[in-house]
């Protein structure tokens, strides 16, 4: 199956100056018990966004300050994406249109969704992260551009910073490959890895009845 | 070359390994809810795949159910529905499932242990990062995304990155009082949430191996809320000990090989660490927390700390927040703050030990005027030991409120929440900002914590307790 293709974008930065932003806050828990993977765009950060009655906050949260309309950057602060393992988080910020998160760490689990959904989680060293969250919170013009092919990212100030990100992703992001069709590839030795090792459990049967 | 326990399941479990590449890693077990698995089961019907091992896949109904009668329905439509579709799904695909009236049902991470089915050396994943919890049987078992989710239903593998690891080695004897959930939360109190990122905890030392394993799975659980995607306890007597005779563990000559087999699941002498940690269990106090993250954690003795001590200018930023948050004052006592209500549960905290613990506290007294207390087992089968010892009597006698199984408040995703503004304190793994319900307030403790302070109704130190020089 075709999965997200990343390339080349240029566009304004968002700044989220929160350290150990988590899971609970990108979308709370409430808005877990959908079935699909619609309509998660109202519930990004929803609790930091809307009061009680489902009106915007007035002054609105920044994701939606019209200053900051079309920006896909979202720089956050240390370890973002902390705590659980919902994959409605990073649907929740593509649906809202976020492309890439600059932060100086992510939690694991997140970062792996995030890439899954073309959304780039890219660990900036702390100087550099820094000057961006300040350029973030003052110069609305400006624009940072990712190349994925190349890996770099072009700051406000012209200059070129390569960032990490393992070549797998890298390449399966670029391409628009899918995981799952990767690992269907090796079938083969998915079936003889099983029969050298049997392993002793069984869902379907118990041994002793309860 | 001598290897931890966690390079060693690790090796047995890599089907293949690219150049370049993450490896592609089979998967022995793996745990499905309603709540992350629903798009992934409509990935594989989108592709025309099956489910390649479904006995090798086990599914229960546990997050969004309500804890009420399991004779009334569900009256949340869209929990209904999700629930509903699991059981859909587990039909279709032939994937066996304790549904939320099976006298089998629970918390994923209650369950698993509980049938037998958590084994060491396993390699074990569910979409929910609690998962961890299994490592205390010296599994390799840790959190996984939705997407991740259809890859196992399809192939029973996954790709993964070789983890770091990190030794948390706690010597010593916890003095009374003292608790598994309070090692844990020093332990994130001491390395911060982002700790653990990109390792496995392997616990080790003299204070782990003395601990039950109910204990070893409270500190496992929250391997997580220290960064650590998953955390394991390398299996030793008492774990082969839980395991023996419960429905789907071996039999018989299966047994004693198995028992073989994991007798060599140790980490060899001068096996080296990415990092370690040394906790002196001897010193630890019941733990606390104060803030909107499971690292804002205190001995109960201490104080609140204050932001103009941090050094680090996000660290106090991040401080400041969470003390308004929380409404609380850097310089006071945690000890005599009031809750509204006491939530006793959850996969890190809601099995019959934990029960058990809590109703000692409560036997005979009855909880503080205006105080909720919850107490909600994590599993159908935990509910039935407890009622056959006469725990719910004494809950119901104390003033509490006796559940039904489920995640219930820790993740309050079932109409079990906290009102905006309210304190609560639970043993459950998480006081993010508003994940016990919107607004609410959450100071993270042990059971026994949670239950002296149901009796007070402000936070209480449970040393102070009358029989607390067990």
């Amino acid at each position: 199956m075709a999965a997200p293709k990343v390339g080349t974008f240029t566009t304004g930065l968002v700044p989220l100056p929160a350290e150990n932003v988590d899971t609970d806050q990108i979308v709370p828990a409430r808005y877990l018990k959908v079935i699909d993977k619609a309509g998660l765009a109202d519930a990004l950060f929803h609790d930091w966004r809307f009061e009680a009655d489902g009106s915007k906050k007035n002054p609105p949260f920044v994701i939606d300050e019209p200053r900051y309309a079309g920006h896909a950057i979202l720089v956050a602060g240390d370890n973002f994406g902390t705590g659980s393992s919902r994959e409605h988080a990073p649907w929740a910020l593509g649906a809202f249109g976020i492309k890439a998160i600059l932060s100086t760490s992510f939690a694991d689990i997140f970062k792996s969704n995030a890439l899954k959904n073309g959304i780039l989680p890219i660990v900036l060293p702390a100087q550099l992260h820094g000057s961006l969250m300040q350029i973030a919170k003052e110069d609305l013009a400006a624009t940072v551009t990712i190349d994925l092919s190349a890996a770099t990212m072009t700051t406000p100030d012209g200059a070129t910073h390569a960032f990490p990100i393992d070549r797998f992703s890298q390449k399966m992001l670029l391409e628009g490959l899918d995981e799952l069709d990767y690992i269907r590839t090796q079938s083969d030795k998915i079936a003889a890895h099983e029969s050298s090792h049997p392993g002793t459990i069984n869902t379907l049967q118990p041994n002793t009845p309860r | 070359m001598p290897q931890t326990i966690i390079e060693k399941i690790w090796n047995q479990h890599v089907v293949d390994q690219q150049e370049g590449a993450p490896a592609i890693l089979a998967i022995d077990l793996h745990l499905v809810h309603e709540v992350t698995s629903p798009q992934a089961f409509t990935g594989l019907r989108a592709r025309g795949l099956k489910v390649r091992r479904p006995d090798r896949t086990v599914a229960t109904a546990d997050h969004s159910i309500p804890t009420t009668p399991r004779n009334l329905p569900i009256a949340d439509e869209m929990a209904a529905a999700q629930v509903k579709q699991l059981e859909a799904n587990c039909a279709e695909f032939g994937v066996p499932l304790h549904g939320w009236e099976s006298p089998n049902q629970g918390i994923v991470h209650v369950i698993g242990p509980e049938l037998g089915l958590t084994q060491p050396g396993a390699t074990i994943v569910c979409g929910d990062s609690h998962t961890a919890t299994h490592g205390a049987f010296g599994a390799l078992a840790f959190g996984i995304g939705t997407s991740e989710v259809e890859m196992v239903l399809a192939t029973q593998c996954l790709l993964q990155r070789k983890p770091k690891t990190y030794l948390v080695r706690v010597d010593g004897t916890l003095r009374p009082g003292v608790s598994a959930k309070d090692i844990i939360l020093a332990l994130i109190a001491r390395i911060g949430v982002g700790g653990g990122t990109g390792h496995v905890f392997e616990y080790a030392g003299s204070a782990i191996r003395a601990l039950s394993m109910e204990e070893r799975m409270t500190i496992c659980n929250m391997s997580i809320e220290g960064g650590a995607r998953a955390g394991l306890v390398a299996p030793d007597e008492t774990t082969f000990a839980y395991l023996k005779g419960r429905p789907h563990a071996p039999q018989g000559a299966d047994w004693d090989a198995a028992v073989a087999r994991w007798r060599t699941l140790t980490s060899d002498d001068g096996a080296t660490y990415d990092k370690e940690i040394v906790i002196n269990a001897n010193t630890l106090e019941p733990m606390v927390t104060y803030g909107t993250n499971p690292g804002m954690g205190l001995p109960i003795s201490g104080t609140i700390p204050n932001p103009a001590d941090e050094t680090d200018p996000a660290a106090a930023r991040a401080l400041a927040r969470a003390l308004e948050y929380m409404d609380l004052h850097a310089g006071d006592s945690i000890i005599g703050r009031p809750v509204n209500t006491v939530f006793i549960g959850s996969c890190t905290n809601g099995r019959i030990s934990d029960l058990r613990l809590a109703a000692n506290v409560l036997k005979g007294h009855t909880v503080a005027k205006g105080v909720r207390v919850m107490v909600v087992p994590g599993s159908a089968d935990v509910k039935r030991q407890a009622e056959r010892e006469g725990l719910d009597t004494i809950f119901r006698d104390a003033g509490a409120d006796w559940r039904e199984a489920g995640c219930s408040m820790c993740i309050a995703m079932n109409g079990d929440q906290l009102a905006p503004g309210e304190y609560a304190i639970s043993t459950s793994n998480r006081n993010f900002e508003g994940r016990q319900g919107k607004g609410g307030r959450t100071f993270l403790a042990s059971p026994l914590t949670a239950a002296a302070t149901a009796l007070t109704g402000v936070i209480a130190d449970p040393r102070t307790l009358p029989g607390m020089s067990r």
